[in-house]
């Protein structure tokens, strides 16, 4: 079958206004008649909660921690882009469209990344209407910093804490829609199924985190704000509670998910330092404004970083990429960081890291300067690893960080299934193979802000949707399933972890479907998926009971997920002959091993369609045209 | 270096099975001191859950210092020792082979134990929805630059709105007072023009959220500040009480 994306005709420019000039509009007085369920607070997610609440629709929003405040959005640190073109260096709304699609690798819909760039400046305004407190220049205007992949500076950011200010934005909207009971909070729930009804879906099954219990929630339409599924690699930048499990059930419910094999590693967190490491830490990608990338010339050179001089020493990026330097996108900074230390020249005491000079930027802007821009990831790089990077180098590997796949969504972000829609980075729509730096905050607030309230609208002005309540079958249903899983789990009593098997299934993907990807790795992942799951199923242990807070069995039940999640995913990287983006295999690279694309097979979206248990999942297309940008090979020479 | 240290716990237990709750001894092994506070925790617990009892409940979730989920009371102080640290950024390196570790609950009155080490912290989104914001909607606003905000006024704010919301100033406080959370945030707004307007509405308002939910008053010891793991100054509660004050006045 061959996917629609839904996209109006016309000229790029004009077709978001088109679209908006047919969408159907819902009075005022008739909004107030429509339940609404959101599904995470993250700046996608509370974003749109706020301003679907605002329009006068009654919101019901649930998260998984116990305020909204605290979804992972808040840990983004380097910055937010927007076409504003202040700093007067020749930035556009076209020029930012065109560098997103190009940093994608030319998998993304033109139609949609253009909305983005369209959308990015009303962001920033409203942001600072807010109170978000950007950085500012002496004069009292907004400052701009550069960031990969981009020759302007069209970053916005709040120290090293720009998710968190722009979170506390969309949670402060939230909260004043609470007070004036437009939204209706259910923290400490996790989404445990989508509950159809005709067709469309009408509500979700959540269980109570604290109490164990099962709850159901009806609603004329659905948004799922979950985010993605990077911890199915156990070690990411993710946070501990990230998981796939809303997501998955909605794809076992008829959401087709799109390029799940499409991941992005973050060329700049903080090395693996043993074996009971939880999670991986990021040092924003902004370090690398001022930041040198660098290793020994030669192999196995253990001296410590001020004993090598400055003829030993090799500055790849600006080496290998003379008009990016250190700005290259993630791809490919985080392949060549690979690339050295399977070299042998990697350093520290693993040989898994390189290293992120600050020196020269200290001798040329001094201390201060730099302390002022990066002043708290310093500081949480000391605490971290106990070395003083004003001293000495900071040492750096690639950590997954981000997935660019997701459940699929047209262009008014609405899933496979009527109702359903999908925002942030759970849908898969606009950074095709590879997402650029200060673009997922740009993109979960775009769709939550100022694309999802329209295009909601349209759907529930088509009328059609009946009153239903949770008492219907379908309900009814959705909840023992979720009921019987809960207790299937607690009654294996096993013998080992969740967390155990986690750990398996993370270095199995990693190792096979992380950064370099081969034929074989694949294969073998493949083959080694279903026992890893068979073994769970037979063996795990969660302890405690059902209906009390119990956090091995929330991970029992996410890890499960992971277990079906992850075959998909190697399914999609051995189908997608070709290499691109974040999506690496290496038996496709150019002779200067950069990622080779073909565009004449692949330049296409694949959207995985679920078939039912042990049933292999069917492989959809949505062809990718591009009309405005030429596609070619990714150059950053 | 990275090295292994032994550690006792003494950890406070409460829940379905111990209503009102008890310290529980745990012997914490071959602890890598490169790893973190929580991961500490992790690796007690694997143990617990193989030897067949329930493990330690905990709340957390980012790990890297910034969600304000995490937090304990470790041997008395706010997320342990260490100066402008939360807990999950607690590295065992700042503990000692053969110490004893008392590890507690945030202990407040608008704090209830949930479980364990789990508090409902839920107080605190009351006291943001009383007023927290500035009442603006999505569309509609002005350019960004129209409005500029002198440099150092931005930087204040910004210092204010670092605050996590963890209640390590309320566990801190003898008083378990949540003023100096609350001058955070009403300090961010103050200080920005576009938080004016609202400015004496927003202070009144959430003080008194912040009296209705059972929070203290201050009392000038500071331990907030000590104990802050983004070191939010109490210049903050200087500014609440001057914002608070003048709306009394209006």
């Amino acid at each position: 079958m061959e996917l629609n994306g839904n996209v109006p005709d016309g000229p790029v420019n004009e077709k978001w206004d088109r679209r908006k000039s047919e969408l159907k509009l819902v009075n005022p007085a008739n909004k107030r008649k429509f339940t609404i369920i959101v599904v995470g607070t993250g700046l996608a997610g509370g974003s749109a909660s706020a301003s679907l609440a605002e329009l006068g629709y009654n919101v019901k929003t649930f998260c998984i921690q116990d305020s909204p405040r605290r979804a992972h959005s808040i840990a983004a640190q380097g910055g937010i882009n927007a076409a504003k073109n202040y700093p007067n260096d020749g930035d556009s709304v076209w020029r930012l469209f065109y560098d997103t699609v190009k940093g994608g690798d030319f998998r993304a819909r033109e139609g949609n990344v253009y909305r983005l760039a369209q959308v990015s400046n009303a962001i920033i305004d409203h942001c600072v209407a807010q109170g978000v407190p950007f950085a500012r220049e002496y004069g009292g205007l907004l400052a701009n910093r550069s960031f990969g992949g981009a020759q302007v500076s069209r970053t916005f950011y709040a120290r090293g804490q720009t998710g968190q200010q722009l979170l506390l934005g969309c949670y402060s909207a939230l909260m004043r829609q609470v007070a004036a009971k437009k939204v209706t909070l259910f923290p400490r729930r996790e989404m445990l199924e989508l509950v159809m009804v005709d067709g469309k879906a009408r509500g979700i099954v959540a269980r109570n985190l604290i109490t164990g219990e099962i709850e159901s929630h009806e609603a004329h339409a659905v948004v799922l704000a979950t985010g993605g599924y990077g911890n199915v690699f156990y070690l990411s930048t993710n946070a501990m509670a990230s998981n796939v499990t809303a997501a998955w059930r909605c794809h076992k419910k008829g959401a087709f998910f799109a390029n799940p094999c499409f991941t992005q590693i973050h060329p700049t967190c903080i090395p693996v330092h043993g074996d009971s490491q939880s999670k991986l830490t990021l040092m924003s990608e902004s370090l690398r404004n001022d930041g040198r990338v660098w290793v020994p010339k030669n192999k196995g050179d253990k001296r410590a970083p001020s004993d090598i001089p400055e003829s030993e020493r090799d500055y790849y990026l600006e080496r290998k990429y003379p008009s990016f330097g250190n700005l290259v996108p993630r791809d490919v900074a985080s392949r060549n960081a690979k690339a050295v230390c399977d070299e042998g020249r990697g350093v520290g005491a693993t040989g898994l890291a390189v290293y992120l000079d600050f020196a020269d930027a200290i001798k040329r802007d001094g201390k201060d300067t730099i302390a002022k821009k990066y002043g708290n990831l310093f500081a949480m790089y000391e605490k971290i690893t106990a070395q003083d990077p004003y001293q000495v180098p900071m040492m750096i590997y690639p950590a997954i960080h981000y997935t660019m796949g997701g459940l699929w969504v047209d262009y008014n972000l609405m899933s496979t299934v009527d109702g359903l829609f999908v925002i942030g980075e759970a849908n898969f729509s606009d950074h095709g193979a590879n997402r650029l730096g200060a673009s997922a905050l740009m993109q979960g607030l775009a769709d939550g802000y100022f694309v999802l309230p329209y295009t909601i609208g349209g759907y529930l002005g088509q009328g059609g949707l009946g009153e239903v309540s949770t008492g219907h079958q379908a309900f009814v249903d959705a909840a023992k399933q979720a009921r019987d899983q809960t207790d299937r789990l607690l009654s294996i009593r096993g013998k080992r972890t969740v967390d155990d098997f986690h750990r398996e299934l993370g270095k199995l993907m990693w190792d096979n479907c992380g950064m370099g990807r081969t034929d074989e790795g694949l294969a073998a992942a493949k083959e080694r998926i279903p026992q890893i799951r068979a073994e769970f199923w037979e063996s795990v242990r969660v302890p405690g009971e059902g209906l009390d807070l119990n956090a091995s069995l929330e991970k029992a039940g996410r890890v499960a997920d992971f277990l079906e999640f992850a075959e998909l995913m190697v399914d999609d990287a051995l189908a997608r002959r070709e290499s691109c983006g974040g999506h690496f295999n290496e038996a496709f690279q150019t002779p200067e091993n950069e990622a080779l694309r073909d565009d004449e097979n692949f330049c296409h979206v694949a959207a995985w369609e679920y078939k039912g248990e042990n049933a292999p999942e069917e492989r959809h297309q949505e062809p990718l045209t591009f009309e405005n940008v030429k596609l070619s090979q990714r150059s950053y020479k | 270096m990275s090295r292994t240290i032994n550690l006792t716990l003494l950890v406070w237990r409460q829940g379905k099975q111990s209503p009102k709750g008890s310290f529980e001894t745990f012997q914490a092994r071959d602890i890598d001191t490169d790893s973190s506070f929580l991961e500490m925790l992790d690796t007690v617990n694997e143990k617990i859950s193989l030897n067949g009892g329930e493990p330690i409940a905990f709340d957390h979730d980012c790990r890297e210092g910034i969600c304000g989920a995490c937090g304990a009371m470790v041997n008395g102080r706010a997320h342990g020792h260490e100066k402008g640290t939360t807990l999950c950024q607690l590295h065992m390196r700042h503990f000692n082979d053969g110490d004893t570790v008392v590890i507690e609950p945030w202990r407040a009155r608008a704090f209830k134990v949930i479980k364990d080490l789990v508090v409902d912290r839920s107080a605190l989104d009351k006291i943001m929805a009383a007023g927290g914001y500035i009442s603006v909607n999505t569309g509609g606003a002005q350019d960004a630059n129209s409005l500029p905000v002198p440099a150092d006024d931005a930087e204040k704010a910004m210092d204010a709105a670092q605050c996590i919301g963890c209640g390590a100033c309320v566990a801190a406080c003898p008083n378990a007072s949540a003023m100096l959370f609350v001058s955070a945030k009403i300090s961010h707004l103050a200080l920005l023009p576009q938080g004016r307007p609202e400015a004496a509405r927003r202070a009144l308002a959430m003080v008194r959220e912040m009296d209705a939910c059972g929070f203290g008053n201050c009392g000038n010891e500071r331990e907030c500040e000590a104990e802050c793991p983004k070191e939010i100054s109490i210049i903050n509660i200087a500014r609440l009480n001057r914002e608070f004050i003048k709306s009394s006045l209006i």
